[in-house]
């Protein structure tokens, strides 16, 4: 959003968050996914301010009280720190199990490979029902594991 | 004000007009630091209790308190209280920057540097006059008044009924975040159900003059759920509304704590989705008596 209502940011915010309505998934969780998704991915490094509830709700349109929510289980989880006057910063972040460039070469990997099953007949649910069964969920671990 | 005490509470609050019941035993309590939706049909008593709370209408039956406190003459009451009505109250000969002076004159807790420097940044001509501004500027301007007392309550009736698209996400943008900021109670009434869904974390749902459904989103959504499976077996839980097709029924239904429905497949609801359920509920039910019965049943305290 390019309205002033952000306000002249000393930085800017490292994330921009997005909402998927009708999801399904409580929007707080999925800033929190957005989150853990940013520093697994190494888009978001120790240090990196995340924007005020302010400025997400001013973005996204959605209840302070759900980015209050979404920003008190990143710190529970020692993701982030609030800073008084300051703002919510990234604190230490595991460094990411891959390089983006090395990253990118898995993800042609898999875009070949989806190629592959989709000559050999494949339906795309068909696809996505063989990606699950040899994947677990990484958001189910999550959520039991809270 | 301590957390735990409402920022709104109502106990029986009753309004007659002649011979129509505007509102009736309307009791509902909400937290503080939330968006509360206000919903239901035209006619359903939505603009008479945000009047009573605004303190223009008297009630004839019941009372309430605002900020822990019942307001009344002597009493501090209304001060931190905003309410904006559907129709905008504009002096639409002022120009917009004397619409500011004003609201500074009037108001002594007005934030006129906030109000000027937000108008500035929405693109206002401080020099325009109101009554040439488009509807959607008209509202905004109207809203940044509101807003720029500070209030710690707000009531906005409508708020974006006769806008289009972008003006109202340009004022629901505004309206989030100065309520971000300050910790603004809000109760706002409209017919945008989905919209509402967006933002809104507690629900007030009237019909015909009482409150059908109240209390904490998130708390009502995980206690309703959409059930689909087969026609002639009966679904857990209380029964909300019901739609078969060929063998298969499609049920939405409410029930407090985890809800164990074997041979149903069941799927979250949306705000939306649960209000026009209770809409239609109330709508469709011909016999009062059956009504009020379902609504003993179906009501939830937070």
């Amino acid at each position: 959003m390019n309205t002033p209502l952000n306000g002249p940011a000393a930085r800017e915010p490292a994330i921009r968050f997005h909402i998927t309505r009708g999801s399904g998934l409580p929007a707080y969780r999925q800033l929190v996914d957005q989150v853990r998704q940013a520093l697994s991915l190494g888009l978001l490094a120790a240090g990196d301010r995340l924007p005020s509830v302010r400025e997400v709700v001013a973005e996204v349109t959605i209840n302070p009280n759900t980015v209050h929510r979404a920003y008190q289980v990143l710190e529970a989880d020692g993701v982030v720190e609030a800073r008084a006057g300051l703002g919510t910063f990234v604190t230490s972040v595991a460094p990411p199990s891959a390089t983006p460039e090395h990253q990118m070469e898995l993800q042609e990997d898999l875009r070949s490979w989806a190629e592959r099953a989709r000559r050999s007949g494949m339906s795309a649910e068909a696809i996505s029902a063989l990606i699950a069964v040899t994947f677990p969920n990484p958001a189910h671990q999550r959520q039991s594991s809270e | 004000m301590s957390d735990n005490q409402a920022a709104v509470a109502t106990y029986g609050l009753g309004k007659r007009y002649r011979r129509s019941r505007a509102l009736s035993e309307c009791t509902f309590s909400l937290p503080p630091g939330r968006i509360c939706g206000l919903v239901g049909p035209n006619g359903a008593g939505k603009s008479t209790l945000l009047r009573i709370l605004a303190g223009l209408t008297v009630p004839d039956a019941g009372s309430f308190e605002l900020l822990g406190e019942t307001p009344g003459p002597g009493r501090s009451g209304w001060r931190r209280v905003a309410y904006l009505d559907q129709d905008r109250p504009l002096y639409r000969r002022f120009s917009v920057a004397e619409t500011l002076r004003a609201a500074a004159a009037l108001n002594a807790t007005f934030d006129f540097g906030w109000a000027r420097r937000t108008l500035e940044d929405l693109g206002f001509d401080l020099h325009q006059t109101v009554g040439t501004l488009s509807g959607g500027q008209q509202t905004q301007l109207a809203l940044i008044w509101c807003l720029g007392r500070r209030p710690a309550l707000l009531l906005l009736d409508e708020p974006t009924s006769a806008l289009d698209p972008l003006a109202r996400e340009s004022l629901v943008r505004l309206l989030l975040a100065t309520v971000a900021e300050n910790g603004t109670t809000v109760i706002v009434s409209s017919h945008a159900v989905s919209e509402l869904g967006q933002f809104c974390d507690f629900l007030v749902l009237l019909t015909r003059s009482q409150v059908r459904l109240t209390g904490d989103v998130d708390e009502l959504l995980a206690s309703h759920r959409l059930l689909v499976g087969a026609a002639e077996s009966s679904p857990p839980g209380t029964v909300l509304s019901s739609a078969t097709a060929g063998r298969q029924a499609t049920v939405l239904v409410r029930s407090e704590g985890e809800l164990f429905a074997p041979g149903w497949d069941a799927e979250p609801v949306d705000l939306e989705r649960m209000v026009v359920a209770y809409l239609r509920l109330y709508a469709c039910a011909e016999d009062e008596s059956a009504a009020l019965d379902a609504t003993t049943s179906a009501r939830v305290r937070s």
